[in-house]
């Protein structure tokens, strides 16, 4: 079933994925590439076609252009030898309301023709056991709170060992204890060799248990690397507070850097009560500038600002936080994409 | 396949179905038996009766009452559950990913629809039976050829009629299972199901229609009076098994051509 190098090629790659709804690219061109053995986060805002990359990937929906490798194997070509080897959580939990939790498992396990008979059970055991939901296994599952569902439908990906685990948005409708637990499990399977690919529109989910992460945004793949290398993308920034705009900005113009517009540190000026708030030319400004490759080194600028007179107040250098990133890849606020 | 079966069988609406089913022979049983003592033999319809002579025939007359529309119900409503019911459930993805195969899941969904036929129409004339035991006189049948055949061979007979309505009835599963996949809104597929059963029936009684009469799945739906003759007349059991056979390879050729390429989006 495996090919030849299995470790080499990635556990997902797609060239050119498109799939369209009439008009509407719901996923548009996009090159992923999920090396085998990584947590990969595929982030991005609602609508911005995680789930229907997810259901063409897994051979669900057929794609309208473009091609899909998933372990090696051309899907949907290679669906029947593939699909075993993978768990997924696809759009939310789907069950049978009018079985148990136990017997929901059993069924869907059952459609597997692979799927031993004979260790049904004690995988069903177990699996629900990894959830955290053996005491509520007997009980219907139109009994279940959502994030019980949830529950299932991951310990439903869990039935028999994976290669390859598709989670698309796992902690949906889990309590903060719930979503701890995902992370715990995900980072628990991924230390098995397992290969994580996790959706979610919550960076802080993907920052807190990804090793890679790719986003998207309105169809469209806008970064995609290490969380290291996303977070290096885009230029470190020399921050200096100070009371001195203009003197310190002239330093730094002086030293080839070419500074931002200024932002008041409001921060600064909160602290204080307003009669003790200092003179509009006392109070603290953030100047920051970019630093390409090739500026002055950071304690050469704070002697040159020190020189020439400025108060420095704070001084650093830093990359902009994924969050940054994120929110200048995707666009910010609760809009849905489309 | 087993696992579909229990499914179909542990749901409490597949039991509320052939509850209903069996209560159509009591309610037939009662209502003859209160109104028994005004009808002379040879008044009301054919079969009923009957019934006040021997209880053996109460399965049959319930038959013929359910078949034109209460069968036809049951069957669209399971039938038009297939793929719509798992798709609007949202469990066909994870059926689909497991993977459980898309013919073979196709070929299984069917099967279990046509298993539901038969029990459908064994219960009708089971229930039948066992009410008419109960309520009237049992004893050797006299069948519409005028022999008379012992209560063990009436009993075989009728499991017979059940079979024959049970088969008459995988045509319209077929065409509910296409239906099936045509949608994700399960009730939708089981109305049109069982308006094709109703408009089916009406055609074959429009006499100006009489060259389509022998292509409508409905058309040997009652035929199941020739097996109660002696010899038995094998003769429509036949051709309604070839007309059913050419219903399901139609129709299921037709749900394979949908759901095999269709994108799966519940
Ligand atoms: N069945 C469908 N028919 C038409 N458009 C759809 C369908 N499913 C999704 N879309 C559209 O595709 C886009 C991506 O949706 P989706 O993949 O579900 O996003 P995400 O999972 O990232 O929230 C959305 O704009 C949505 O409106
Ligand atoms: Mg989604």
């Amino acid at each position: 079933m495996s090919s030849d190098a299995p470790s080499a090629e990635p556990a997902i790659e797609t060239r050119g994925l498109t799939k369209r709804f009439g008009h509407q690219a719901a996923v548009d061109h996009i090159d992923l590439a999920v090396p085998r053995g990584a947590v990969f986060g595929f982030l991005g805002p609602n609508g911005s076609g995680k789930t229907t990359t997810i259901r063409v990937m897994l051979g669900l929906a057929a794609a309208t252009a473009g091609r899909v490798q998933v372990l090696g194997r051309e899907m949907p070509r290679h669906l029947a030898d593939v699909l075993p080897r993978v768990g997924a959580l696809v759009e939310g939990p789907a069950f049978y309301p009018f079985l148990s939790g136990a017997a929901n498992l059993h069924r869907l396990d059952s459609a597997d023709r692979h799927a031993s008979s004979t260790t049904r059970g004690a995988r069903v055991e177990e699996a629900l056991e990894r959830v955290g939901l053996t005491h509520a296994a007997g009980k219907k599952v139109h009994a279940y709170s959502l994030g019980m569902k949830q529950r299932l439908g991951i310990a439903n990906a869990l039935l028999s060992p994976r290669e390859l685990l598709v989670l698309d948005e796992p902690t949906n409708g889990l309590d903060p204890q719930g979503t701890r637990e995902v992370r715990n499990l995900v980072r628990s399977l991924a230390a098995g060799g397992t290969t994580v690919f996790v959706s979610s529109h919550l960076l802080a989910e993907v920052e807190q248990m990804c090793t890679h992460a790719a986003v998207m945004s309105a169809g469209r793949l806008v970064a995609q690397g290490t969380l290291d290398e996303l977070r290096q993308v885009g230029l470190a920034h020399v921050r200096v507070r100070t009371p001195d705009v203009a003197v310190a900005r002239r330093v730094l113009v002086r030293m080839g850097l070419e500074p931002d517009e200024p932002v008041r540190d409001e921060r600064a000026a909160d602290e204080q009560a307003p009669d003790e708030r200092p003179a509009a030319d006392q109070r603290d400004v953030l100047v920051s500038a970019p630093m390409p490759d090739g500026a002055p080194e950071p304690e050469a600028i704070v002697e040159a600002l020190v020189a020439g007179g400025v108060r420095v107040r704070g001084f650093g250098v830093e990359h902009p936080s994924l969050e940054e990133r994120f929110v200048a890849l995707t666009g910010e606020g609760f809009d849905v994409a489309r | 396949m087993s696992s579909e079966l229990s499914v179909l069988f542990r749901r409490r609406r597949t039991w509320a179905l052939l509850l209903a089913l069996a209560a159509i022979p009591i309610l037939v049983a009662v209502a003859v038996r209160l109104s028994s003592s005004r009808s002379a033999p040879g008044e009301g319809p054919s079969f009923l009766d009957r019934i006040t002579q021997n209880g053996l025939f109460v399965g049959i007359a319930a038959l013929v009452v359910s078949v034109p529309l209460f069968l036809p119900m049951t069957v669209g409503v399971v039938a038009g559950d297939t793929i719509a019911g798992e798709a609007s459930l949202g469990t066909l993805r994870y059926l689909l990913l497991r993977p459980a195969g898309r013919v073979r899941l196709l070929v299984v969904k069917y099967l279990a629809a046509g298993a539901f036929c038969l029990a459908a129409a064994l219960t009708v004339v089971l229930a039948g039976a066992i009410v008419g035991a109960s309520l009237f006189p049992v004893g050797p049948v006299t069948l519409l050829s005028g022999d008379t055949i012992s209560v063990g061979e009436s009993v075989l007979r009728s499991l017979l009629v059940a079979g024959y309505a049970g088969i008459s009835l995988l045509g319209l599963s077929a065409i509910g299972l296409f239906i099936s996949t045509l949608t994700e809104v399960p009730v939708g597929a089981m109305a049109a199901t069982i308006v094709l059963s109703v408009v089916s029936q009406i055609l074959d009684s429009l006499t100006q229609l009489g060259w389509l009469h022998p292509w409508l799945f409905s058309h040997y739906w009652l035929g199941f009076a020739d097996l109660l003759r002696q010899p038995i007349a094998w003769g429509p059991f036949v051709s309604n098994m070839l007309l059913q056979a050419g219903y399901i390879a139609v129709f299921g050729a037709l749900a394979y051509a949908r759901f095999v390429t269709k994108d799966v989006l519940s």
